[in-house]
């Protein structure tokens, strides 16, 4: 049914769909409303066989969803930022042992300092964690990618993330058509888990695996991620089936047919490149674009597919590898390795820094023309970055960062929009 | 695409409002997104929501910097912050206050908007006589769809019944069509006058 909803009450009737058994979170902040919606719908009697467990922590919520997923129970939790990391060992685990969970991960910064904005450092610092990684690029993606989640981490027997940018997506009101539970039932299959506990017949999971396996284990690990970039191009195409719309692949393409310059990004920044692009286009300059969705498994082929007719490329991220640069971009020429194609790398929304329409027209003449350093940081306030530089190189006690650029830039403007 | 934001301070419900904005538009057949800007809420503090509609679908994620309406659900923040940033000249205001532009001050800025799109509107009051709370954003909604056209009174309406039940729908509904009502009275007699 097409409604105007929130971004995170749009999920959680996802998520209600999927007829989870065990929903275990942590309910304080970085939390999003999606399990507060879901937490509700189970103490109403709305979401039915469906045990809502609040955990003391991020740590416990996985672990707890360890426990259920291992005792054949469909299991989601959802988590962001530092929550993410408190669970860290947990999601090892998870993917180490071979459990299905599903997890939405409403992408924040981490911090210090402490910012509690979109970014996609919360998800990409898991990126070996062994979790394979979705990014949505509207609400609509991410109903659509929970859907498809649970088929493909119980078919491989693997957990996935599914990312959606934080407050961006997740508190945004905007269409989202929720599917009836008929066309889930008949697309998502009750779970039939590949390992369970049962005491009728006792299996232990989680043995210790000396170096005579360990490496056996953890290639079985990577070669059910290359199945995946097999699955999801088909678990999207019956998607499209049952649903009759497009979400979800591996990557996406827009308008880059003849594209001299592509940019490739993920998430809901894609909406805005996709404007500009438009805008562009309009004025004769051959932009194009592509979105990636699967960001683990990474789809190198496809990436290259989409990329070896251009002549240049900027890997937009809200990501940095600090004292090296991208993240996303280092795969994205991982991909293109041999190709001689130029390629960029533009940092950009870190902490949530609002990625204005103005600031990417920029960038993307400056691509074009091919001016710009092998790094770029969208709209950093130079003035300021080079005001703490002096101020480190006069005085040895320059004090805390974080603390004197609030002061140079005046206290006022973090609270001038908000 | 039609871009409004809207100021007020944190528990005057300005994320609320852009959020019954948008689902006003949905209600239209129009497509809409709604969203705050993201800060550590407090009661009091100033907040800023946006709301975009279009026809089309609506890929765009920026904040809304330079918008065609601006609803102002406290005149205190005149003092704090230039909510008229980025206002288009052709825009519309709504300003919550019993007082005309001219009396608070506003009367030369008025002067370089066009008159027939500025309003002011005692929402609050409106807000306490059919609610019994001093929120001023139902009222300032109805208001906007009576200054501006863009939504219908209606469609308010669906969106206040949507949000709200029982007496409190029925008083947000009472203090929408008497917004609508006073807004639409205003206009008239100035059109006239």
């Amino acid at each position: 049914m097409l409604k105007q909803t929130e971004g995170s009450k749009a999920v959680a009737e996802a998520i209600a769909l999927c007829r989870p058994e065990v929903i275990c979170a942590y309910p304080i902040s970085p939390q999003t409303h999606i399990v507060e919606a879901l937490g509700e719908m189970v103490k109403s009697g709305e979401l039915p066989k469906c045990e809502f467990i609040n955990v003391e922590s991020e740590f416990a919520a996985m672990s707890v969803a360890i426990g259920s997923s291992a005792a054949g129970a469909r299991s989601y939790t959802a988590t962001a930022s530092q929550g993410l990391l408190f669970m860290v060992e947990a999601v090892y685990n998870a993917s180490g042992l071979g459990l299905p969970i599903v997890m939405t991960v409403a992408n924040r910064a981490i911090g210090a300092p402490i910012n509690i904005w979109n970014d996609h450092s919360d998800s990409l610092s898991q990126r070996d964690s062994g979790w394979m990684q979705l990014f949505a690029e509207t609400n609509q993606e991410a109903v659509d990618l929970h859907i498809q989640a649970f088929k493909l981490a119980e078919e491989l027997s693997m957990p996935i993330m599914v990312c959606m940018d934080g407050f961006i997506l997740t508190h945004a009101f905007e269409r989202v058509d929720i599917p009836s539970q008929e066309q889930v039932d008949a697309y998502l299959p009750p779970f039939d888990p590949r390992q369970m506990l049962d005491p009728a017949e006792p299996i232990s999971i989680g043995a210790m695996v000396g170096p005579e396996a360990f490496m056996e284990v953890k290639y079985l690990a990577h070669a059910k991620q290359l199945q995946a970039l097999e699955l999801i191009p088909q678990l999207a195409a019956e998607f499209k089936q049952t649903f009759g719309r497009d979400s979800g692949g591996l990557v996406r393409t827009y308008r880059a047919d003849d594209a001299e310059t592509m940019i490739v990004a993920m998430g809901s920044v894609l909406g805005t490149i996709k404007d500009v692009v438009d805008e562009m286009r309009e004025q004769g300059h051959k932009v194009g674009v592509l979105g990636i969705i699967s960001y683990r498994p990474f789809p190198l082929q496809q990436v290259r597919e989409a990329l070896v007719n251009c002549k240049r490329f900027l890997v937009l991220e809200k990501s940095l590898a600090v004292g090296m640069g991208g993240i996303v971009a280092t795969d994205v020429r991982m991909a293109v390795r041999g190709t001689g194609l130029k390629g960029y790398t533009a940092i950009a929304g870190l902490g949530g820094r609002p990625i204005p329409k103005t600031s990417l027209h920029k960038l993307f003449l400056e691509a074009e023309q091919e001016s710009l350093e092998p790094v770029t940081f969208v709209d950093l306030d130079w003035d300021a970055v080079n005001k703490q530089l002096e101020r480190e190189r006069q005085n040895r006690h320059s004090g805390p960062i974080a603390e004197n650029m609030l002061h140079d830039k005046g206290m006022s403007t973090a609270a001038k929009f908000g | 695409m039609f871009e409004v934001r809207i100021h007020g301070r944190g528990g005057q419900g300005v994320v609320t409002a852009t959020e019954m904005l948008s689902v006003a538009a949905f209600e239209e057949g129009r497509h809409a997104q709604a969203f705050p800007s993201f800060g550590s809420e407090r009661t009091g503090a100033p907040v800023v929501a946006f709301c975009r509609i279009d026809d089309k679908e609506i890929r765009l994620r920026e904040p809304i910097m330079q918008p065609d309406a601006l609803i102002i659900q406290d005149p205190t923040l005149l003092h704090q912050i230039n909510v008229f940033a980025g206002l288009k000249p052709e825009g519309y205001v709504l300003l919550n206050t019993h007082h005309s532009f001219e009396s608070i001050g506003l009367g030369d800025f008025a002067k370089t908007l066009r008159p027939e799109r500025l309003c002011t509107l005692p929402a609050t009051e409106l807000g306490l006589k059919h609610v019994g709370r001093p929120i001023p954003n139902v009222p300032l909604l109805a208001g906007f769809a009576a200054l501006s056209g863009i939504i219908r009174l209606e469609s308010v309406i669906k969106a206040i019944n949507e949000k709200f039940s029982g007496k409190v729908a029925e008083g947000n509904v009472n203090a929408a069509t008497e917004a609508y009502a006073l807004v639409k009275k205003e206009m008239e007699e100035r059109a006239h006058a």
